[in-house]
């Protein structure tokens, strides 16, 4: 809270409180320039670039001596209703519905496992540290080796097979290899999310329960009520993490099943194979679709169920600066 | 990658432009494009060799003793993923950005055309290569519209592998030449399924499926490069593979095999006959792994009429357009394409060669007895498709065999939307 002493009698107090505030906006601007001209490169860019070139196709025919004819047409939005509406809307709607299962299913499995996971941990018991740890193991696994690691365990003779005491073949078209990705995935992430909410839950305080105990609430109730309020800010947040990793889900079907399935083609296996195939203005095309998709999923989530992400963070700030506000007059008083 | 090729126009009006006005009258001959590249290979220097993972263990030796000669051209290999894929990905990126880091590509049978379309390889003097030496299989691998783009290095081709005890038991002497013939050695042995492939969904279909569609007497795409698959022949072929999984004489789950999980099934004996590349020989054939060790042979595969026609594999080796020192490069496919070398591999990897002489040696006949048979193999062998759009074609035809394959529509049908398919794909 320093104040400048105004020069007497070259300009107002209120014009030269403006003034400065407009000087303090400038150098903020140019002391965040920095980071502006990053995000703009590492960020802005490749997404304009990904838009841009999304509204070409490269030309794919051969000279009279065989050769590749280059060269970039600009075609408008025809990448895009060509996937709506032309050649490519069945494989398209098949990855698109895919996609949502996958991140309904997948989600909702993980969510109710991961808070088992969160209980558990949550207790006191011997070995609590081991199981902690053992538990993040899968998190910690990259998914292309996760995914490779499940083929084994899903192949014809294998383990799966061997528990159930019946031959499915997983890996083939059909219901059940959706089925095998999501124990896959859900094996993988719901650790993930058990972790966070057992960062929730930690955070409650023991009094609550007591007094619930005390007004006879049963276990129920106590996690209906309490438990569960309590953590849902903390478990929101889990969610859309999962909800944007799931949307744009590549290696685990990839790997595990294989390319070219209908019953496991994401979006995003879509685009890698147009770009795989050199048509790079389609798969730009795929790319943005799916970035829009989890961006207004994102939006929705947020704003339907109020995950307060940004404004969690605004609330404490202000709070902070407003402590910070109240010590810089205390200590202006008692210098004062 | 637009904005690259876009900007290199640009550069290339501004240089020609620029060139035009230096070299006025120069000569005009520079824009036929065809047969210009073969004299224009020089520069000599250290260069790359882009390979993907040696599992051989030996392409160090190789590449050890061609710097030994060599110590101002230096060799270094370039270690791309073990995922075929993958190692075309990297090539088509470094190709795309005009990168010089690889010199020679170690390129699959299947890339050539490709590679060659979009110039990112150059094309190779003929007449320095002494091409009858060569498999001519193995040589038309390497060849983009009767140019040579790619030396052949590697060949590969399938094989009937089969329980010599079994067929020894039931009084069999000599393996089956055609598939009746199989069917019937399946029934006279008990206890044992009767034949398996690579038939999941990946480039190890496509061979499958070439195989028992050349080996009934159809092509996919014809000698004239236009597809050609919807013949009574082709169906046959096909059909063959279906009834199969149908009447039970390919198990179910070999629908999910691809070349590990069914040599895992061979060796663990639950086999008669199955295809395979020859590199599972020496592997099932170690004790302790496998249960099959010293019990197998191997023989050509069979066909509808005769002996079957297998699918070629391999890797060739071709110069990057973009590279300096392609006169070294040269020398070094030559080198590694010498009979010398491809010997000197032959006895340390097992992996096959491409000098037919090779396949004659007795010496080399007697470390690995399977030589003949391959050859006779190679010298039938079918290569796939060789189409620029690669990707899609094969795409394609496990679209279509495994639709067959899995009941999920009929023989003329699958056949019939490949033929369109391919048609609109590769345009000749």
């Amino acid at each position: 809270m320093t104040t400048t002493t105004a020069e007497p009698g070259i300009a107002a107090p209120v014009k030269q409180k403006k003034r400065d505030v407009q000087g303090s906006g400038r150098l903020a601007a140019v002391l965040l320039s920095p980071t502006f001209l990053v995000l703009a490169l590492v960020v802005g860019y490749p997404i304009i670039e990904a838009l841009r070139e999304s509204l070409y196709q490269s030309s794919q025919g051969l000279d009279a001596n065989g050769f590749v004819v280059k060269g970039d047409k600009f075609v408008g939005l025809k990448n895009y209703t060509d996937i709506f509406t032309g050649a490519k809307s069945h494989a398209f709607w098949n990855a698109f519905w895919n996609t949502t299962f996958f991140t309904i299913t997948g989600v909702i499995i993980e969510v109710v496992l991961g808070i088992a996971m969160a209980l558990i941990m949550h207790r006191a018991f011997r070995g609590r540290a081991f199981v902690r740890a053992s538990i993040l193991v899968p998190w910690a696994i990259p998914t292309a080796v996760s995914g490779l690691l499940w083929r084994w365990v899903f192949q014809a003779d294998g383990v799966a097979n061997a528990m159930i005491g019946h031959q499915i073949l997983w890996t083939t078209e059909g219901f059940h290899a959706k089925v095998a990705v999501i124990i896959a995935d859900t094996w993988k992430t719901a650790p993930f999310v058990g972790l966070l909410a057992l960062a929730g839950l930690q955070l409650i305080p023991a009094e609550v329960y007591e007094a619930a105990k005390v007004d006879g609430a049963t276990a129920g109730q106590t996690f209906v009520k309490i438990t569960l309020p309590l953590i849902k800010p903390v478990l929101l947040v889990a969610v859309l993490f999962r909800l944007l990793d799931v949307l744009r889900m590549f290696d685990l079907p990839f790997v595990l099943i294989g390319a070219h399935k209908d019953s496991v083609n994401t979006l995003s296996m879509l685009a890698f194979d147009e770009a795989n195939n050199l048509r790079y203005g389609p798969a730009a095309a795929f790319a943005t679709i799916l970035f829009v998709y989890v961006a207004v999923v994102a939006y929705a989530f947020v704003k339907l169920l109020g995950a307060d992400i940004m404004g969690d963070a605004r609330v404490r700030k202000t709070a902070a600066s407003k402590r910070a506000k109240k010590r810089a007059s205390a200590t202006q008083e008692v210098t004062a | 990658m637009a904005s690259i090729s876009r900007m290199t126009r640009w550069t290339v009006v501004a240089a020609s432009v620029a060139l035009a006005a230096a070299a006025c009258g120069s000569s005009k001959s520079d824009d036929n494009g065809g047969s210009k590249t073969a004299g224009a290979l020089s520069g000599r220097g250290p260069i790359t060799l882009a390979t993907g993972k040696d599992t051989s263990g030996n392409l160090q030796n190789l590449v050890n003793t061609w710097n030994q000669q060599h110590p101002k051209e230096q060799a270094r290999i370039v270690e791309l993923p073990e995922d075929a894929d993958a190692q075309r990905q990297q090539m088509v990126q470094n190709a795309q950005t005009k990168s010089n880091a690889y010199s020679v590509l170690n390129l699959d049978v299947v890339w050539t055309a490709e590679f060659a379309a979009n110039k990112w390889i150059t094309q190779l003097p003929k007449d320095q290569f002494d091409l009858s030496k060569f498999l001519p299989s193995a040589t038309k691998t390497g060849e983009y519209r009767g140019n040579l783009y790619a030396a052949p290095w590697k060949t590969d081709s399938g094989l009937l592998y089969y329980r010599k005890d079994l067929l020894d038991q039931a009084g069999i002497k000599t393996p089956p030449k055609t598939w009746a013939e199989m069917q019937q050695d399946c029934a006279k042995v008990k206890g044992v399924n009767c034949y398996a492939g690579q038939f999941e969904k990946y480039e190890g279909l496509t061979v499958n499926f070439s195989e028992a569609v050349n080996s009934a007497g159809g092509v996919v795409v014809g000698d004239d490069g236009k597809p050609n698959v919807n013949t009574p022949q082709a169906k046959q072929g096909l059909n063959f593979l279906v009834q199969g999984f149908k009447s039970g004489m390919i198990p179910k789950e070999a629908i999910s095999y691809k070349e590990e999980e069914s040599r895992r099934a061979f060796e663990k004996g639950n086999l008669l006959f199955y295809r395979q590349w020859p590199y599972a020989e020496s592997l099932s054939n170690k004790k302790g792994d496998s249960k099959v060790a010293g019990k197998f042979d191997v023989a050509p595969l069979p066909g509808l009429n005769g002996p079957g026609s297998p699918t070629l594999g391999g890797h060739n080796l071709a110069i990057s357009d973009f590279a300096p020192n392609k006169a070294t490069a040269l020398d070094f496919i030559k080198y590694l394409t010498s009979e010398q070398t491809e010997r000197a591999n032959l006895i340390a990897s097992s992996e096959a060669p491409t000098l037919a002489s090779l396949y004659d040696d007795p010496e080399l006949q007697k470390k690995f007895p399977y030589l003949p048979t391959l050859k006779a193999s190679l010298q039938n062998a079918k290569p796939r498709p060789q189409a620029v759009r690669y990707g899609d074609v094969t795409a394609a035809i496990q679209e279509a065999a495994y639709a067959a394959l899995t009941g999920k529509s009929t023989t003329d049908q699958a056949l019939a939307d490949l033929q369109t398919k391919l048609g609109q794909l590769i345009t000749s």
